[in-house]
C-alpha cells in the first residue's frame, strides 16, 4: 500500500516538530526517515500511524484519505523503539494479541491463531521461545518479537521507530541485514526512522533526510550520499571537512582552499562553503597543486581498515583525511611533519537566495 | 533466574570493607529489637493477655455478645461498600493521571491527598456540616425522610472519604513507571479502549492494585475518628468495632473491650501478612522485569 503525506504540520506548543512536509512512499518500498534527534522524523512516523494528530495536512493510504481514520483502523504495523512488548504476556500471547482482540466476527479460531503465530515466530526465528516472557529475552530477540507482533495483524504498512536504536553494534548490523532480507521476501511497504546514517544507507531503498521538521532531500542512498542537495545532508551523511569562505570573479577562496569557480564569474563576492569528505582529500610530501594547502600532521589513527589523519593548517584549522593503509605505509609521515593536502573533490555551496544557481558541485580533477 | 541470584548475593555477601564492625552491627540490631519490643510486641501481647484474663469462655462470650456481633457486621458492611468504591475510583483516577495529559491534573493529584492531610475528626465534622440536621443538605434530607448522619450511610461516606487515597496513591507511580507505549501498541494492534485497559493496563499493575486494596481495607476496618463523629454511637445500630471497643472500655468492661480489640488485631496481623506476600511477589516480578540482559 502506498503512503502519501501532504503538507503535514505538527506543533508541540511553540515547537514545530514537522513543518509542512510532503512525502510519497511507493508500494513495496523500504524507506528510511533519517535525521538528528528533534528533526521531526519520529513525529512524522507517528502521524502516519495515527498515534499523533497533525495540525494541518493529510495522510493518504493508497490514494485514500486516512487522516481522520483511528489508529485502530489504519491497518499499520508499528514497531516501537523500546519494543513496548506486553510484559505480563508470553512471547506467543504478545504475537497473538492483535488477532485475539479482533471483533468476534473476524476473529480467527484458536487453531488458526496458533498456526499463524507459530508461522510468524518461525519467520523471525523465535518459534522455540513462545512460552518465555519478554523479560527473559535478549534485546535482539525482543526486537524480533515486536516485529512478529506487528506483522500478525497483516498490516498493509509497516512502521518502525528507531528499530535498532537500543541494540549493541554487532546485533544491530545482523538485524538490519536480516530486516532487509525479510523486506525483500514479503515486500511490505515500510518506513523506518533512524538517526544512524550508515543504517539508512545500508538498508533503505530510499532515504528521506530530515532536519528541523523539514525534508532536506529524498533519494536513493547513492544519490543522497554522492549528490547531497544541501550542506546539512552533506554534513549529516558521514564525516566532512567544512571550509568557509567566498566566491568572486570565477574563483572560490575557502580558507586555505583556492579553486576555480566559473559558475560565478562576477566581481561581486558571495559567502560560500566548501565541503569535502576525509577520503576525498589526499596527502603527499610534494606540492601537488589542485588548490590544496600545507598542513602539519597532528595525529594518525592506524587502527582500522582506513588510516585516519588529523592535520592542522597554519591558522590552527583542523583537517581530517582518510587514506588507505597502503598509501600510509608508502608515505610513513611522522607527527608534526608538514604535508601537502590536495582535494580530489570539493562541493561548494554558495549562500542560497542570491539569485544564482547554487548549490553546485565542483570537482577538481586528479593530477 | 540469574537476576534473583544476583540480588541474593548482593544482600548476603558485601565486600568486607563496606560493612560496619561486628559490635556496631550487634548494638544497632539490639536497639532496633528493643524498640520494637517495647512499642509493638508488648502492647500487642497485652491486648491478647487482657482479652484472655478471665479465661477462654469469657473471651468467646464477649465476642459473641449481640452488640459485638452487630458491630462486627456493620464494620464488615462498611468496608464491603467503601473498598470496592475506592477501588473503582482509585483505578480511574490513577489511569487518568498516569496515562493522559489534561488541565487540572495537578489539582486532582493534590485533592486525592486531602484525606491524608486533614485530621479524621475534621473529615467527620464535614459530613455533619453537610448532612446534619442543621447542615446544608439537612432540611432537604429530612423532607425526603433520608438519614445520613447517625446512620449507616454516614459511616460509609466517612469511611470512603478517609480511605480514598490508598488505591490511587499506590497505583499512580506504578502506572507512570509503565509509561504509555504498551497501551499505544495495543491500540495499533486494533484493541479498543476497554480491551486495552482490561488486557494490558490492569494486568501490569495488579500487584500494586492488590497492595492498595489491602491497605485501604485495613484502614476502612479500623477507622475511628471520622466514624466516631458521624456515628452517634447508637448501640447495635451505628457502632463499628473500634467504636464498640471504646464504649466497652469506658464502661470499665476491660476484658470485653480487649476481647473485641483482639479481633481488630487479628485483622491487622492478617493485613500485614497479606501485604508482605504481595510485596514479595511484586518485588520478584519487578526483578525479573528489570532491564534487558543482553
Amino acid at each position: 500500500m502506498s503512503i502519501e503525506v501532504r503538507n503535514v504540520t505538527k506543533k508541540f506548543g511553540d515547537f514545530i516538530a514537522v513543518n509542512d512536509v510532503s512525502l510519497h512512499v511507493p508500494n513495496g518500498e523500504l524507506v528510511a526517515l533519517l535525521g538528528p534527534s528533534g528533526s521531526g522524523k519520529t513525529s512524522l512516523l507517528r502521524i502516519i500511524a495515527g498515534l499523533e494528530q497533525a495540525e494541518a495536512g493529510q495522510v493518504l493510504f493508497e490514494g485514500e484519505d486516512a487522516t481522520a481514520r483511528h489508529v485502530r483502523h489504519r491497518s499499520v504495523g508499528f514497531v516501537f523503539q523500546h519494543y513496548a512488548l506486553f510484559r505480563h504476556m508470553s512471547v506467543f500471547e504478545n504475537v497473538a494479541f492483535g488477532l485475539r482482540v479482533r471483533p468476534r466476527a473476524s476473529r480467527p479460531d484458536e487453531k488458526e491463531i496458533r498456526r499463524r503465530v507459530m508461522d510468524l515466530l518461525k519467520l523471525v526465528q523465535l518459534d522455540w521461545l513462545g512460552n518465555r516472557l519478554p523479560s527473559e529475552l535478549s534485546g535482539g530477540q525482543r526486537q524480533r518479537v515486536a516485529l512478529a507482533r506487528a506483522l500478525a495483524v497483516e498490516p498493509r504498512v509497516l512502521l518502525l521507530d528507531e528499530p535498532f536504536g537500543s541494540l549493541d553494534a554487532k546485533v544491530r548490523q545482523e538485524l538490519r541485514r536480516w530486516l532487509r532480507r525479510l523486506h525483500d521476501e514479503i515486500r511490505l511497504t515500510s518506513v523506518f526512522v533512524t538517526h544512524d546514517q550508515e543504517e539508512a544507507l545500508e538498508v533503505a531503498d530510499r532515504v528521506v533526510v530530515m532536519n528541523h521538521g523539514r525534508v532536506e532531500q529524498v533519494g536513493t542512498p547513492q544519490e543522497v550520499f554522492d549528490h547531497p542537495a544541501t550542506p546539512f545532508v552533506m554534513g549529516f551523511l558521514g564525516n566532512v571537512n567544512i571550509f568557509g569562505g567566498r566566491v568572486e570573479g570565477g574563483r572560490a577562496i575557502l580558507g586555505p582552499l583556492h579553486l576555480d569557480y566559473p559558475e560565478h564569474p562576477h566581481a561581486e563576492s558571495l559567502p560560500a562553503a566548501g565541503y569535502t569528505r576525509p577520503h576525498e582529500l589526499e596527502v603527499d610530501r610534494a606540492e601537488g597543486g589542485g588548490g590544496g594547502f600545507w598542513a602539519a600532521l597532528r595525529y594518525a589513527n592506524t587502527a582500522g581498515a582506513v588510516v585516519k589523519l588529523e592535520l592542522a593548517t597554519g591558522d590552527d584549522r583542523l583537517v581530517h583525511v582518510e587514506t588507505t593503509r597502503e598509501q600510509y605505509e608508502l608515505l610513513r609521515p611522522t607527527t608534526g611533519e608538514r604535508l601537502y593536502v590536495r582535494p580530489r573533490q570539493v562541493r561548494i555551496f554558495v549562500e542560497p537566495g542570491k539569485g544564482l544557481p547554487p548549490p553546485s558541485e565542483r570537482v577538481v580533477p586528479p593530477k | 533466574m540469574a537476576t534473583i541470584v544476583g540480588v541474593q548475593n548482593r544482600l548476603t555477601a558485601g565486600p568486607r570493607n563496606l560493612t560496619e564492625p561486628f559490635a556496631v552491627r550487634v548494638v544497632l540490631t539490639l536497639v532496633a529489637l528493643a524498640y520494637l519490643l517495647v512499642f509493638l510486641v508488648v502492647p500487642l501481647g497485652a491486648v491478647f493477655a487482657e482479652a484472655l484474663q478471665k479465661g477462654w469462655a469469657a473471651y468467646v462470650n464477649a465476642v459473641r455478645e449481640p452488640m459485638a456481633l452487630s458491630a462486627l457486621w456493620l464494620t464488615l458492611l462498611t468496608a464491603a461498600i467503601a473498598v470496592p468504591l475506592n477501588l473503582v475510583f482509585g483505578v480511574a483516577a490513577a489511569w487518568a493521571i498516569a496515562k493522559f495529559e489534561f488541565p487540572g491534573k495537578n489539582a486532582l493529584i493534590t485533592l486525592i491527598d486531602l484525606p491524608f492531610a486533614v485530621s479524621p475528626v475534621i473529615s467527620g465534622m464535614v459530613f455533619i456540616l453537610l448532612f446534619g440536621r442543621q447542615g446544608y443538605l439537612g432540611p432537604w434530607l429530612q423532607a425526603h425522610d433520608l438519614k445520613v448522619v447517625f446512620a449507616v450511610p454516614g459511616l460509609v461516606l466517612a469511611t470512603i472519604f478517609v480511605t480514598f487515597p490508598f488505591v490511587a496513591r499506590e497505583l499512580i507511580p506504578v502506572m507512570q513507571a509503565g509509561g504509555t507505549e504498551e497501551e499505544e501498541a495495543a491500540r495499533v494492534l486494533g484493541a479498543g479502549g476497554w480491551t486495552t485497559f482490561y488486557r494490558v493496563t490492569l494486568p501490569s499493575v495488579k500487584w500494586g492494585l492488590l497492595f492498595g486494596v489491602i491497605l485501604c481495607n485495613a484502614r476502612a476496618l479500623g477507622e475511628f475518628g471520622a466514624v466516631s463523629v458521624v456515628s452517634g454511637h447508637i448501640r447495635g445500630k451505628t457502632n463499628t468495632l473500634p467504636l464498640h471497643v471504646e464504649i466497652l472500655y469506658n464502661e470499665y468492661n476491660f476484658q470485653a473491650a480487649f476481647a473485641v480489640a483482639s479481633l481488630l488485631t487479628f485483622v491487622a496481623i492478617l493485613t500485614l501478612v497479606a501485604k508482605s506476600v504481595v510485596e514479595w511477589r511484586s518485588s520478584r516480578r519487578t526483578d525479573v522485569l528489570s532491564e534487558p540482559r543482553a
